[in-house]
C-alpha cells in the first residue's frame, strides 16, 4: 500500500513535470514608422569610433515575413503560485558600441541580472522609475569596470534602463515572477522551454505595439502559438 | 543718505558704476547659467553624474577633465558655473553693503545669498532624491520644476538690483506718477505674474520627459483641441518613435501642453497690447515695452520651432534662454514703472531726513 501511494505520489508529480516548449512566430501587421539614425551617438567623439556605418533606433525590428522581433513573450496566467529558483546562469545585458545589447530582454523577479560595460567609455546605469515598487538605482560603471548585479524584486514588464551619459541608451527587461518567457529574434520567432502541461495565458508584448494575449494549452508534445501585434 | 537719490542737493548722485557692471555680469551669467540648465533638460543628461556635491565621487573641482564626456560634461559645467554664480551673488551682496545705502538695495542683495544657496541645494535634491515621491509625483519631477522656476526668479532678483544701481534708476524715479497712466505697472506686474505660471507649466512640461506631447502646430494632430481617449493615446504612442525613447504621452501631457499654447497666446497679446499703447509716449518705457513685446513674438517662434524641429536640442534651449529673459525683461519694466508709479517712495519709503523724494507732486514737479 505504502509502495503504491509513492508511485502514485511520482506519477502526479511526473504528470505536472511534464510539457514541452511553446513555438510561435509574432508577426506585425501595417507599416512601421521609420526608424531614425541616432545622429548624436555617431556624432560622439568616443561612442562614433566605436560603431560602423548608421546606427538607427530598433522600435520596430521587422524581419522575413513581417516577424517582429524584440516581442516580450511570457506566461500571464495559468501558473501556480510558486517561488522558482534562480537560472543556473545569471541573463546578461551589456554595454556595447554605447547601446544596450539586447535591447530587450526578460529575468525572473527576485534573481540577479548582470550588466557590463564592454566599451571603452564610462557609462551611468540608471533605473529611475518603478511602477511595481522596485528599488531604483542610477551606477556609474566606468570602461571595463566591474560588472554589476541588480535584481528586480517585483514583476515588471518593463523595466526601463537608461544612460544619461549618452542619453540615446535605452535597454528593456521584462521581469517576471516565473522562468518562462522569451524575446522574439528578429524574424519574430521564439521558444518559450519546458512549459508544464496546462492551460495558459500566454502575453506578446512589444515597447511601441501594445501587449496582446492569447490562451494555450500546452500538452507533453509543448504547443505552438502565433501572434500579430497591429498598428491601429 | 541714498547714492542713487533723484534728491536735488546731490544730483547725479549714483551707485558706484562698477557696481552696476558687477550687477549686470551676475544677470548675464545667470542667464547662461539657465540655458546651460536647458541644455542639460533637453539632453536628458541631468542624471549624467549620479552624485552630489561629489562627482564620481571627487570633489567637483578636482574632478578630471578627461572624464567630462558626453551628458558627463554638460551636468558638470552646469554645477561648476552654478557654484561660481553662488560666489559671484555673495560678493555682489557684500559689496552692496559697502557701497550702496539703500536699505531696500541692501537688503534685496542679502535675499539673493539664501535664493541662489537654495537654488543650489535643490539642484542637488533634484540629483539625490529624484526617485523619492513627493506631493505623490517622483522627485526629479517635483524638484526640477522647482529649479527650473526658482532659477528665472532668483534671475529677475538680480535683474532688479542691476536696475537699481542703473543711471535709469535715477532717471525713471525723477519722471513720477503724472507721466504714466496709473495701472501700468498693475498690468505689467500681471502679465509678468502670468509669465511665471506659463514657466511653471514649461518647466512641469520639459521635466516629465515624455518628448513632443503634441508633434504639429498650430493645429494639434490636426485638430483645435486633440482627443486623449484611451484608443487614441495608444495610436500616438505606436507613432512615437524619437532618438531619446520618451515616456509614453498621457492625457495629461497633451492638456499640459495645450494649456501652454493657450497660455502663450494670452501673453503675447497682453504684452504686444501694452507695448502698442505705449507708443509715441516718449517715455523710455515704450522702448523697453517694444523690446519685451519682440522678445515674447521671438518666444512664440521658438516654441513653435521646438515642435517643428522635433524637439531639437539647441532650439528648445534657445526657447528656455529667450523665455527667462521675456520674463527679466517683463519684472525689471514692471519694477521700474512701479518706481516712476510712485517716485522714489515706491520700492521702499526711505527716512525723509536722507533726502528721498517724498511724494509724487514732488517727483511731478521735478520732473517738469
Amino acid at each position: 500500500m505504502k509502495h503504491s501511494l509513492i508511485a502514485a505520489a511520482i506519477a502526479a508529480s511526473a504528470a505536472t513535470v511534464l510539457g514541452g516548449d511553446v513555438t510561435g512566430t509574432v508577426t506585425f501587421k501595417g507599416t512601421p514608422p521609420p526608424e531614425k539614425p541616432i545622429a548624436p551617438l555617431m556624432a560622439d567623439p568616443n561612442c562614433g569610433k566605436l560603431v560602423k556605418g548608421t546606427v538607427t533606433t530598433r522600435h520596430y525590428v521587422v524581419g522575413a515575413n513581417n516577424g517582429l522581433g524584440n516581442v516580450f513573450v511570457y506566461v500571464k496566467a495559468g501558473l501556480a503560485e510558486k517561488k522558482y529558483d534562480a537560472p543556473a546562469t545569471k541573463p546578461v545585458i551589456d554595454q556595447v558600441g554605447c547601446l544596450y545589447e539586447p535591447y530587450v530582454s526578460g529575468a525572473l523577479a527576485g534573481s540577479p541580472i548582470e550588466i557590463r560595460n564592454s566599451d571603452p567609455v564610462l557609462h551611468n546605469v540608471n533605473f529611475m522609475k518603478s511602477e511595481a515598487g522596485n528599488t531604483p538605482f542610477n551606477t556609474a560603471q566606468g570602461p571595463g569596470g566591474k560588472s554589476l548585479d541588480r535584481t528586480f524584486a517585483n514583476p515588471e514588464v518593463f523595466v526601463k534602463l537608461q544612460c544619461n551619459v549618452h542619453p540615446w541608451m535605452f535597454g528593456y527587461i521584462g521581469v517576471v515572477n516565473n522562468p518562462f518567457f522569451a524575446v522574439t529574434d528578429k524574424d519574430g520567432k521564439y521558444t518559450v522551454k519546458d512549459l508544464p502541461a496546462g492551460k495558459y495565458t500566454l502575453a506578446f508584448k512589444h515597447l511601441k505595439g501594445g501587449e496582446v494575449t492569447q490562451e494555450i494549452e500546452v500538452k507533453d508534445s509543448g504547443a505552438t502559438a502565433d501572434a500579430t501585434i497591429e498598428l491601429k | 543718505m541714498p547714492i542713487d537719490s533723484p534728491n536735488p542737493a546731490s544730483p547725479g548722485a549714483q551707485a558706484p558704476r562698477w557696481l552696476h557692471w558687477l550687477a549686470l555680469a551676475a544677470v548675464i551669467a545667470t542667464l547662461a547659467l539657465i540655458a546651460l540648465g536647458g541644455v542639460v533638460t533637453s539632453k536628458g543628461v541631468g542624471m549624467a553624474v549620479p552624485d552630489w556635491p561629489t562627482t564620481f565621487d571627487h570633489n567637483m573641482y578636482t574632478f578630471p577633465v578627461a572624464k567630462w564626456q558626453g551628458g558627463i560634461f554638460w551636468e558638470h559645467t552646469h554645477r561648476l558655473v552654478a557654484s561660481s554664480i553662488g560666489a559671484l551673488t555673495i560678493i555682489l551682496a557684500i559689496c552692496i553693503q559697502r557701497f550702496d545705502e539703500r536699505r531696500w538695495l541692501r537688503q534685496l542683495a542679502w535675499t539673493a545669498v539664501p535664493v541662489v544657496c537654495l537654488q543650489g541645494l535643490l539642484g542637488g535634491l533634484r540629483v539625490e532624491l529624484n526617485r523619492i515621491p513627493v506631493f505623490g509625483m517622483p522627485g526629479a519631477i517635483f524638484f526640477g520644476v522647482l529649479h527650473a522656476t526658482i532659477s528665472q526668479i532668483f534671475l529677475c532678483v538680480l535683474g532688479v538690483i542691476a536696475l537699481g544701481t542703473s543711471a535709469i534708476w535715477t532717471r525713471v524715479g525723477v519722471l513720477g506718477r503724472g507721466l504714466l497712466g496709473g495701472r501700468a505697472h498693475r498690468e505689467v506686474l500681471a502679465l509678468t505674474g502670468a509669465m511665471i505660471v506659463q514657466l511653471v507649466i514649461a518647466a512641469t512640461m520639459r521635466h516629465q520627459h515624455a518628448g513632443l506631447a503634441i508633434p504639429d502646430f498650430p493645429l494639434a494632430y490636426g485638430r483645435i483641441y486633440p482627443a486623449t481617449d484611451a484608443d487614441t493615446l495608444s495610436r500616438i504612442n505606436q507613432r512615437r518613435g524619437a532618438v531619446v525613447d520618451d515616456a509614453p504621452v498621457q492625457a495629461f501631457h497633451v492638456h499640459l501642453q495645450m494649456a501652454h499654447r493657450i497660455v502663450a497666446l494670452l501673453l503675447v497679446s497682453g504684452v504686444v497690447s501694452f507695448a502698442l499703447r505705449q507708443r509715441g509716449s516718449g517715455q523710455p518705457w515704450a522702448a523697453w515695452s517694444r523690446i519685451w513685446a519682440i522678445l515674447l513674438v521671438v518666444q512664440c517662434g521658438l516654441g513653435a520651432a521646438t515642435i517643428w524641429t522635433g524637439k531639437n536640442d539647441g532650439v528648445a534651449t534657445a526657447h528656455v534662454a529667450v523665455g527667462a529673459l521675456s520674463l527679466l525683461t517683463g519684472a525689471t519694466l514692471g519694477i521700474a514703472l512701479l518706481r516712476a508709479r510712485n517716485g522714489a517712495m515706491a520700492i521702499n519709503p526711505c527716512d525723509p531726513t536722507r533726502g528721498e523724494i517724498q511724494t509724487a507732486a514732488e517727483v511731478r514737479s521735478l520732473a517738469s
